[in-house]
């Protein structure tokens, strides 16, 4: 029989080996998926040490004496806010460093893209400005 | 106490003045030389109220706790020696501003030069009357940064940088030193107030710290007081304003050196290693700077130079250990100080009205400024210490002192170096006022224009020369009181008999002094032979030894940053995970079993079927991460079961505010997707993946497992009760969630809505400026990469969007009305109105929304984190800690009894930061990639 307990820590486990495996890549777009599934997983293992408790949510009655533990889910829930913010961040700076260098590998490895792809490397090189040379 | 408010007063008097100087900085050049001499004057006139006290023997203090675990205390103490140096720095500092005001020109910043003028007056009254030795390394340190910024005052000269830049890395570093001394003196001597060290010299020469303390002690000193080697500082600073020369550079700053020295000799002084040291430098800095002036031509170069060998005098008596020679020193510091700082303004009286500081192209000025000349001739000759004049005394001092010091064991070495030092004095002295003011004019431009300036500009170098002047005529009246009293401070002997006049008898002082000024003339006479022979000798220049140093330091600290803080994101996350792994195998050695003995709850079916689906998006992330569109819809499949797990234990809020970052995160992944490749090559072989898998599957296992361990176990005792117990009681609110993160931990939550206004902020940086340089360029080469819909705003979707804007809005303040009390608050609300409005992007494009969005993001973080931030002040206000929230209930009519909470403001705050970051981000991002979209259109309309 499977329990919520081991769901839990598996899907835990699993988002965390994603996560790694894709953190170790070298293009910014997958360390910034790989962030995203370890965010997932940390946001998850915090909440999950309250302990898993179902039906009891943390609204104060007069008649309940017991809860889910509300400290975990005050914490987590900036958690995922700030999550957020930095995938956020993260992702405007892998873009910035693309659009600077031309390309999204996380070292600045200069590794041109695929030509048919988004921002071709022969278009990446074109240096004279047609528009702004025009008076 | 009786003084504490004078104290207290005196030292903030001239940080006001800063302030009001800074705040004024339109105003013009009077209302800023005039706030500032007023400070002056106020301070010398509360000075003046201490004097009295002070010489008869009382000592003014008061103490204040500041940091009482760390020892440091805001104790301020005038004793003689505080008296004469606060006296210095307030009188000369008065005189400076007078004559700042005339050197000035009406257009320059005179704003930011007073209020640089008086925060540098205000760190060196606090060093010479601070009580506490930490407080005094506090006012230490700002007077290197008020150099800094006085000595870089004219910002657009390369000079004046290099020199601001070079005077920080020595006297700053040199304050490194110092404040590694200080600590170790007051673990010495077990304790920090510098009333109790003073008392304690016995305990701290035998303590074996001493030799520690000594070398770092001397090291400040040294380096702030311009000594040799350290002394090269010193003429680059020259780049600085006149008056910040007169002011810093000779009378206050650079004797801070000697002040620390006077100040600590009962602690220091008489040791063999102090005396030793001590002198030496003093006598080979007195001897160099007396050497190279006499051979430079810039003229406050040559007053540089000379400084260093006056403080080079100033340090060796000092290190004789002997009370007469600290009586000396005492007395050589009233005349230095007052014949340097007329020589300086004396000198800016000639650049300013002949252009140039060259004395190869001055000469003969004494017919053209008359005024200027006698002031600055007098000066000279106290310098160069010719009777009658107060220089005279103090060098016959000095000279007197000489043989009872056995330098080597050799009783005459001491007096004949000293003497050379003397004898080179006389010469740059003479050499000074002879080629600058007699003789004939060598340039006739420069001869052409000069004149005497007005009164305003020579009251101030007039006045100090008539005070060194009366230095030599009426020594006992003027000084003697002072000068005793002083000593008697520095040597903790008490007041010291003595007798100060210009006549002696003939004696031995009076023989080398006869030599040196013989020899002067003859350096004088002979001095465009000596030039010669000088300039041919080729001596190495310190500037670019200082410069080779720092190129060599630069170079090997980037090695070394290098070799250990390998540039590779990849590498460096490779260990820090395989820390990581390490850690928690580590930990697991402690042993345990896996399994804790919680009673588990049975899933139910729907349950797993979620669980499936999360394992497979999770599995199909990883394989299919070429294909970056169809990515992203995997992960909104993780982010919606993370959601519903959340519904599922008891998580109503966190639910809420996942599903709703979930949106925003995906337009946001989507956005920045239009910009980047979308479907990139293989980067990695195959070997480095397998190596990456076995590390990811490690982490994952070994995470997996800590959390299986702990939700198979009771949780112990926490916090928690006191929250639910607290919340509806205390807080005022039944959903505890939302009270502890706008009440019991509202200082967590003001933390992170400001990391967030700043990450959103960061985000504008980022891309405002992309349109430029070579992300500009990338971006105006932008090409669509994937077919565009023909239908650029899809009629349906439009009119669904402004249908459901304001449905959505109503939804938003439903949700943070009731935030306190059921799921909901300023987080959830923010993210929804935030996606509401995205929507409206989305539809109607961006020009469309922009236009009509009826507020600024930047507006939005700014208030929000000032409302929050008002909110916990507003408690403090009413006498509560920061953040205490308020809430009472009323009744109106119709509307019945409802709650007012100031929580609901703070969450207010909340809201307005979290819906203004996240605009922010998704805005910008939206607005770049319009501009791209645009000029790839307008390229494919020329072609």
């Amino acid at each position: 029989m499977m329990s919520y307990e081991f769901l839990v820590a598996s899907a835990i486990g699993v988002l965390v080996a994603a996560g790694v495996f894709l953190a170790l890549r070298a293009r910014t777009f997958q360390v910034v998926l790989g962030l995203t599934l370890i965010s997932y997983a940390v946001n998850l293992f915090l909440f999950a040490s309250g302990r898993l408790v179902i039906g009891r949510p943390p609204i104060w009655d007069k008649a309940v004496s017991n809860y889910a533990d509300p400290l975990p889910q005050a914490l987590v829930l900036t958690a995922i806010v700030i999550t957020f913010g930095m995938t956020a961040f993260v992702v405007i700076l892998a873009l910035r460093g693309f659009l600077e260098s031309g390309s999204d590998h996380v070292d600045g490895d200069t590794v041109p893209c695929d030509p048919q792809d988004g921002m071709a490397a022969k278009n990446a090189t074109v240096a004279p400005d047609v528009e702004d040379a025009q008076p | 106490m009786a003084y504490a408010l004078t104290l207290l007063t005196l030292v903030t008097l001239p940080f006001a003045a800063a302030l009001a100087i800074a705040v004024l900085h339109q105003a013009s050049r009077a209302v800023h030389s005039g706030i500032a001499a007023g400070a002056s004057a106020a301070g010398l006139v509360l000075l003046a109220s201490l004097a009295g006290p002070v010489i008869g023997g009382a000592v003014p203090s008061a103490t204040w706790q500041w940091v009482p675990t760390l020892g440091l205390d805001l104790t301020l103490m005038v004793d003689p020696l505080g008296l004469m140096f606060a006296g210095l720095i307030l009188g000369i500092g008065l005189a400076v501003v007078i004559f700042g005001h005339f050197y000035l020109y009406a257009g320059e910043a005179t704003g930011r030069f007073f209020a640089s003028l008086m925060l540098f007056q205000g760190a060196m009254l606090g060093i010479v009357i601070a009580g506490n030795v930490l407080l005094l390394l506090v006012f230490w340190e700002m007077t290197s940064l008020a150099s800094f910024l006085l000595i870089g005052f004219w910002q657009h000269k390369a000079e004046a940088r290099q020199g601001a830049r070079m005077a920080l890395a020595v006297t700053g570093g040199g304050g490194l030193a110092l404040i590694g001394g200080m600590v170790l003196l007051g673990i010495a001597a077990g304790s920090f107030d510098l009333a109790t060290i003073l008392l304690r010299g016995d305990i701290v020469k035998d303590s074996p710290l001493y030799p520690a303390i000594l070398t770092l002690i001397l090291l400040g000193c040294f380096t702030k007081s311009a000594q040799f080697p350290f002394h090269f500082w010193l003429p680059h600073a020259m780049a600085a304003p006149t008056p910040v020369s007169a002011y810093l550079h000779s009378a206050t700053m650079v004797k801070a050196g000697v002040f620390l020295l006077a100040r600590l000799w009962p602690v220091l002084a008489g040791t063999e290693a102090y005396t030793l040291t001590v002198t030496t430098v003093g006598l080979v800095t007195m001897i160099f700077g007396a050497v190279v002036a006499l051979f430079r031509h810039d003229l406050k170069s040559i007053l540089a130079y000379s400084t260093i060998s006056q403080l080079g005098m100033l340090v060796m008596l000092l290190g004789f250990s002997l009370e007469a020679a600290a009586l000396a020193a005492v007395l050589h510091i009233l005349n230095h100080a007052a014949f340097k700082a007329a020589l300086f303004m004396s000198a800016g009286i000639v650049e300013h009205e002949t252009g140039t500081r060259d004395i190869r192209r001055l000469g003969g000025l004494a017919k053209a400024m008359p005024i200027t000349a006698a002031v600055a001739t007098l000066a000279a000759a106290s310098m160069a210490g010719l009777p009658p004049l107060g220089g005279f005394i103090s060098k016959e001092l000095m000279l007197y002192q000489t043989p009872k010091l056995a330098l080597l064991g050799l009783p005459w070495l001491l007096p004949v170096l000293a003497t050379v030092g003397a004898t080179f004095s006389v010469g740059y002295s003479l050499r000074l006022a002879g080629h600058l003011f007699f003789g004939q004019p060598r340039e006739a431009e420069p001869h052409a224009r000069a004149h005497d300036p007005g009164i305003g500009m020579w009251a101030a170098p007039a006045f100090l020369t008539l005070l060194a002047v009366l230095l030599g005529l009426i020594p006992m009246l003027l000084a003697a009181p002072l000068v005793g009293a002083v000593t008697g401070v520095v040597t903790g002997a008490g007041v010291p008999e003595f007798d100060l006049a210009l006549w002696h008898g003939v004696n031995l002082a009076l023989i080398l002094s006869l030599i040196a000024v013989a020899g002067g003339a003859l350096l004088f006479w002979q001095h465009r032979a000596l030039l010669g022979l000088w300039e041919r000798a080729g001596l190495p220049d310190a500037k670019r030894m200082f410069k080779a140093t720092f190129a060599f330091a630069d170079t090997w600290v980037r090695k070394a940053i290098v070799a250990t803080h390998t540039p590779s994101l990849q590498r460096m996350l490779l260990a820090s995970f395989g820390v990581i792994a390490f850690l928690i195998v580590d930990g697991a050695q402690a042993g345990g079993a896996l399994t804790g003995t919680r009673t588990l709850i049975p899933a139910s079916p729907p349950a797993i079927a979620a669980w499936v689906l999360l394992i497979a998006a999770t599995a199909a992330v990883v394989n299919d991460a070429r294909n970056r569109l169809r990515v992203l819809i995997y992960i909104s499949v993780i982010g919606l079961v993370i959601s519903l797990a959340f519904v599922q234990f008891s998580a109503p809020d966190l639910a809420l505010t996942q599903i709703s970052v979930e949106v925003v995160t995906i337009l946001l992944l989507l956005l920045a997707l239009h910009l980047l490749p979308k479907n990139p090559p293989y980067l990695s072989a195959p070997s480095r993946k397998w190596r990456d898998g076995a590390l990811a599957t490690l982490c994952g296992v070994l995470i997996g497992g800590v959390a299986w361990a702990m939700l198979t176990r009771d949780p112990g005792a926490s916090i928690s009760a006191f929250h639910l117990a607290n919340a509806k009681s205390g807080g005022g609110g039944t959903n505890v969630v939302n009270v502890t993160l706008v009440d019991f931990r509202a200082f967590d939550t003001l933390g992170e809505i400001i990391v967030l206004g700043i990450a959103g902020l960061g985000i504008f940086a980022l891309l405002d400026s992309a349109a430029t340089g070579a992300s500009g360029a990338r971006l105006r080469a932008w090409r669509a990469d994937m077919p565009l819909s023909p239908e650029r705003h899809p009629m349906m979707l439009v009119m669904a969007s402004r249908i459901i804007l304001p449905l959505t809005l109503t939804v938003a303040i439903f949700l943070f009305l009731r935030g306190h009390n059921q799921p909901g608050g300023g987080f959830i609300a923010a993210l929804v109105v935030a996606v509401a409005f995205l929507v409206q992007y989305l539809a109607a494009g961006f020009d469309w929304s922009d236009e009509r969005l009826p507020f600024g993001e930047h507006q939005l973080i700014g208030w929000g984190v000032l409302v929050a931030m008002a909110t916990g002040l507003g408690a403090m206000a009413l006498g509560s800690p920061f953040l205490t929230s308020w809430f009472d209930y009323f009744s109106l009519p119709l509307i019945g009894k409802f709650e007012l909470a100031s929580a609901m403001l703070f969450d207010t705050g909340v809201f307005l930061t979290v819906l203004g970051a996240v605009m922010l981000a998704l805005a910008q991002l939206s607005h770049i990639s319009q501009r791209a979209a645009r000029a790839a259109q307008s390229g494919e309309g020329r072609a």
